[in-house]
């Protein structure tokens, strides 16, 4: 081995621990008791206590913020995916007039602080009678993720020879039919992981989540609400609840976060 | 139906929906900053605003935190997605490792690091251990702006740097191998390398990331919050105490419209700046 | 059983004009190749007689029904794409029972009907495989015995040798043009190898910028190109062509040789193959008088490079200015400065109209 690649060997290693350490001491904290977490000097292995979980989790109000956060996030993935893949699907299938400002159109939304949706909207879903709903702030979070389900699609769609597709016009399938028969199963596990893209968008909001909802609080705006107040051993734990099904996405859908990106700037 | 008509269709429902949510809204914010609710053009809440004595702090604060944490940013994922690339063995890993703050809110971040710096946290445990200090420090404290600023720095690097290391690699992938082992041929160091064919080709790559990053940037709310609670005040932590607990919606519109504002500039800024003919891209 | 009328079909792409109205017939049975180099129009054709393409103007008519505006499924069509698209996440067997469970045949005769074409087709021992455990050669037979099944009234394939590896696409081609030819169906054929195109066809239709130029069988496309561009792109090496200077009642002077020709022009060109020259003498370039050699019947070629090519060598040699080649036996000790005495066969001897590029009577 070459000093130069012991080297990266090394920053490559130290780069991982950056990234891990922080999480390994929220866990620590998590698992501690109550007693320890506001102790002196701390224990780097965490005692495995887990009256601090179970505390918070009976803690008033996190059982249905817990509860609004999954519906929150369910409405959003089947509306960003309802309306994303058809649009990820026209994309790389057509050339028609106005493909290239849809497509600049969808990228620019990503120029724009989307949290400051919440404001207008607060007054808008006043008015429509949306407000303080789960469906309201369902709908200002599949504006986040739209942007994310359309580009993702797109290069899945891409990524299937159109051949494929005619082959199967020529052997007796309408658009449709060839779209279910032959498209679809192509596409399914990258479909499930930009529905899990868009979960992890709207589990993770915490500005417009904020704004809009008072009495259907998600997780993140429970935690946020209650940060002044709540002593520190129950942010830990909520902070942990957090992370882990972060983690679990991640993971699922590690294959597809870089293939959308190689599409997008071309 | 006529299959020109397919396209459109489909589109229909991804537009309809950043029509009325996107685009109606940002309308509406415009309208709340400009007019008052009787409908009359005034620009009392921008005075409102600016005369208000956190903004100049919450501006500086927010441009300030985006100067220093975007550049080490950049420079870290750019490290990060060469070290990467020149990986066979562990690269699988090593990414899903890195990429594991992407899933991670700012608020959970904001929490994560608040269990380093707080005063029975991890840091001063450490210190302690090693016997540079006698006491638990205050680090986050109303008196050390200081400290609450490396610590939100270094939480906003940890957590944001995944978003720009994603979109650096996908873009690094789309460059020909055959091109390093050309300029390999020709006697080109491994820096040149870097300079000469990775920066060049990865304009585009870099420029969505930079674009991306420096608006979520202006965004940073939840991880200040957690760490400096009203101690530090930013733009949007601005936004959300006047419309909560002020209840002024119109000056919190016109917050909103600074953000806006800068948000666009830098935008056109760095698609300037990073502008690659099209001709000239892989 | 199916003929095929296409009349006057035109596509457009936006300002580039890919086809200028087309007017082919297919005959029943017939096996009928498009050959073209790539951007001719050759694709776009076959597509629009799939349905994958809209025409711009013109019909298509198959077994005397108008079928351009019906959608690829209702055309009795069924087509080998150039990739195969064979369906990855199918087996083999339902890959070859896609068409016909789409036709909504009971099990057994799908049964019968993938048996029989998979046999066909060499590939019944790899029924419940998936694409990705298939080579290239296999794909490409399921992907044929895919179409097939569906017993089409008009086959049509585009490029379908044209991703497999040399020694393959010679079996496939002989192993190709037996099934077909026992299956009776029309088909309609693209590629851009002229030698797939000539060992295969019934006929040629040779595309040259959206137009067919030439349509005939594989030795009168070979030996009386219509024009100097079916001369050149069929053959390899290909034809040559010199300017030829007229010295009046029909003869002409080419660089030197005197042949009689058609008698009503003032600007000719000659062609003739490299196999089509009798060599009559070599002069070395190590003597110096070459001048001795000139011979009113024949042509004088100076050799630039040889390339002994097994069966036979290749000189590539200049006349005049113009670039000329012709094939020697293998045996021949020619090199290179040599100047050839090349002597044309008469009957191999064709002539061109430098204005139009057409070839003359």
């Amino acid at each position: 081995m070459t000093p130069v690649t012991l080297l990266s060997r090394g920053a490559v290693v130290l780069l991982c621990c950056w990234v891990l350490l922080p999480i390994y001491l929220l866990i620590v904290n998590t698992f501690s008791s109550q007693a320890d977490v506001s102790g002196f000097p701390k224990n780097l292995i965490p005692p495995m206590d887990t009256e601090n979980v179970e505390f918070f989790m009976g803690y008033f109000g996190v059982g249905k913020a817990l509860l609004s956060s999954l519906k929150v996030a369910a409405i959003t993935m089947i509306l960003s995916i309802g309306a994303g893949a058809p649009a990820g699907y026209a994309l790389s299938r057509f050339d028609f007039r106005g493909k290239n400002l849809f497509r600049v159109f969808v990228l620019m939304t990503r120029a724009f602080p989307l949290p400051l949706l919440a404001l207008p909207l607060a007054v808008m879903y006043i008015r429509i009678g949306l407000d303080d709903s789960v469906l309201g702030l369902a709908i200002i979070h599949t504006v986040l993720a739209l942007p994310f389900a359309v580009l993702i699609t797109y290069s899945l769609f891409s990524g299937i020879p159109i051949e494929l597709e005619e082959a199967a016009w020529t052997l007796g399938c309408n658009r449709f039919q060839a779209f279910v028969k032959v498209i679809f199963p192509l596409v399914l596990p990258g479909i499930a992981a930009s529905a899990v893209f868009a979960f992890v968008i709207s589990w993770n909001e915490v500005f417009a989540a904020a704004v809009l909802t008072i009495e259907n609080r998600t997780l993140p705006a429970f935690l946020l609400q209650s940060l002044g107040t709540s002593p520190l051993h129950l942010k830990f734990a909520g902070g942990a609840v957090m992370v882990v099904p972060a983690l679990v996405f991640i993971f699922l859908v590690r294959k597809y976060l870089f293939s959308m990106w190689g599409i997008a700037n071309r | 139906m006529h299959p020109r008509l397919l396209p459109y269709l489909l589109l229909l429902p991804a537009a309809f929906f950043l029509c009325v949510f996107f685009l109606y809204p940002f309308f509406l914010v415009a309208w709340q900053a400009f007019f008052t609710d009787a409908g009359e053009y005034t620009t009392e809440f921008f005075s409102e605003m600016l005369g208000h004595w956190k903004f100049e702090g919450a501006l500086k604060n927010t441009l300030i935190l985006t100067l220093i944490v975007v550049p080490i940013q950049t420079a870290l994922a750019l490290f990060m997605a060469t070290l990467v690339s020149g990986m066979k063995k562990g690269r699988d890993i090593a990414l899903y490792i890195w990429t594991i703050p992407l899933g991670i809110s700012d608020l959970a971040a904001g929490i994560i690091w608040l269990a380093i710096f707080e005063q029975t946290g991890f840091l001063n445990s450490f210190l302690y251990t090693l016997g540079l200090i006698d006491q638990p420090q205050t680090f986050l404290g109303y008196q050390s702006k200081t400290t609450i600023f490396v610590a939100i720095v270094l939480a906003e690097v940890w957590r944001a740097t995944a978003i720009m290391l994603v979109i650096l690699v996908a873009g690094m992938g789309l460059i020909p191998k055959e091109y390093y082992e050309c300029a390999d041929v020709f006697g080109a160091s491994r820096w040149k390398q870097f300079t000469r064919i990775t920066l060049p080709l990865l304009k585009p790559s870099l420029q969505t990331a930079l674009i991306l990053r420096v608006i979520l940037a202006f965004e940073v709310f939840a991880v200040v919050v957690t760490l400096g609670g009203t101690n530090l005040p930013v733009l949007m932590s601005e936004i959300y105490v006047w419309q909560f607990d002020l209840r002024d919606a119109h000056v919190a519109a016109a917050y909103a419209m600074v953000v806006l504002a800068i948000s666009i500039l830098c935008t056109l800024v760095i698609m300037w700046a990073l502008r690659t003919p099209k001709e000239a891209r892989i | 059983m199916a003929e095929i009328n296409i009349k006057q079909v035109a596509k457009r792409f936006g300002k580039t004009q890919a086809l200028h109205s087309i007017d082919l017939n297919v005959e029943d049975q017939e096996f009928l190749v498009l050959l073209g180099a790539s951007g001719c129009g050759k694709t776009t054709l076959l597509r629009i007689i799939a349905g994958l393409e809209t025409a711009s103007d013109g019909e298509v008519w198959i077994g005397g029904k108008r079928i351009d505006k019906l959608r690829p499924k209702d055309r009795g069509i069924a087509m080998v794409f150039q990739n195969y698209a064979v369906f990855p996440h199918l087996t083999v067997f339902e890959n070859i029972a896609f068409g016909l469970r789409m036709q909504k045949l009971d099990q057994s005769t799908i049964d019968k009907r993938v048996k029989r074409t998979s046999e066909l087709m060499h590939i019944d021992s790899l029924l419940e495989r998936y694409s990705g455990q298939l080579s290239g050669g296999q794909r490409q037979r399921v992907a044929v015995a895919r179409a097939l099944a569906t017993e089409p009234s008009v086959l049509l394939m585009d490029e379908p040798l044209s991703n497999l590896d040399a020694l393959l696409r010679m079996e496939m081609r002989a192993e190709l043009k037996t099934v077909l030819a026992e299956s009776k169906t029309t088909t309609v054929y693209v590629t851009h190898d002229q030698v797939e195109a000539m060992s295969m066809a019934d006929r040629i239709a040779v595309m040259h910028e959206g137009e067919i130029v030439q349509s005939a069988s594989a030795i009168e496309v070979y030996r009386d190109p219509a024009t100097q561009f079916v001369g050149s792109f069929i053959g390899n090496p290909p034809m040559n062509f010199l300017n030829a200077k007229s010295s009046g009642n029909g003869e002409w002077n080419i660089e030197g040789l005197l042949l009689q020709g058609p008698s009503d022009r003032t600007a000719i060109q000659f062609a003739i193959r490299p196999e089509d020259l009798q060599l009559c003498g070599v002069k070395s370039s190590t003597e110096s008088n070459t001048d001795q050699l000139i011979e009113p019947d024949k042509l004088h070629a100076t050799v630039r490079v040889i390339e002994p090519l097994g069966s036979h060598k290749l000189a590539s040699c200049k006349v005049g200015d113009a670039l000329f080649r012709v094939v020697l036996d293998s045996d021949s000790s020619v090199s290179a400065g040599d100047v050839l005495a090349l002597k044309p066969l008469p009957d191999r001897v064709r002539w061109f109209d430098p204005e139009s590029n057409k070839a003359m009577a």
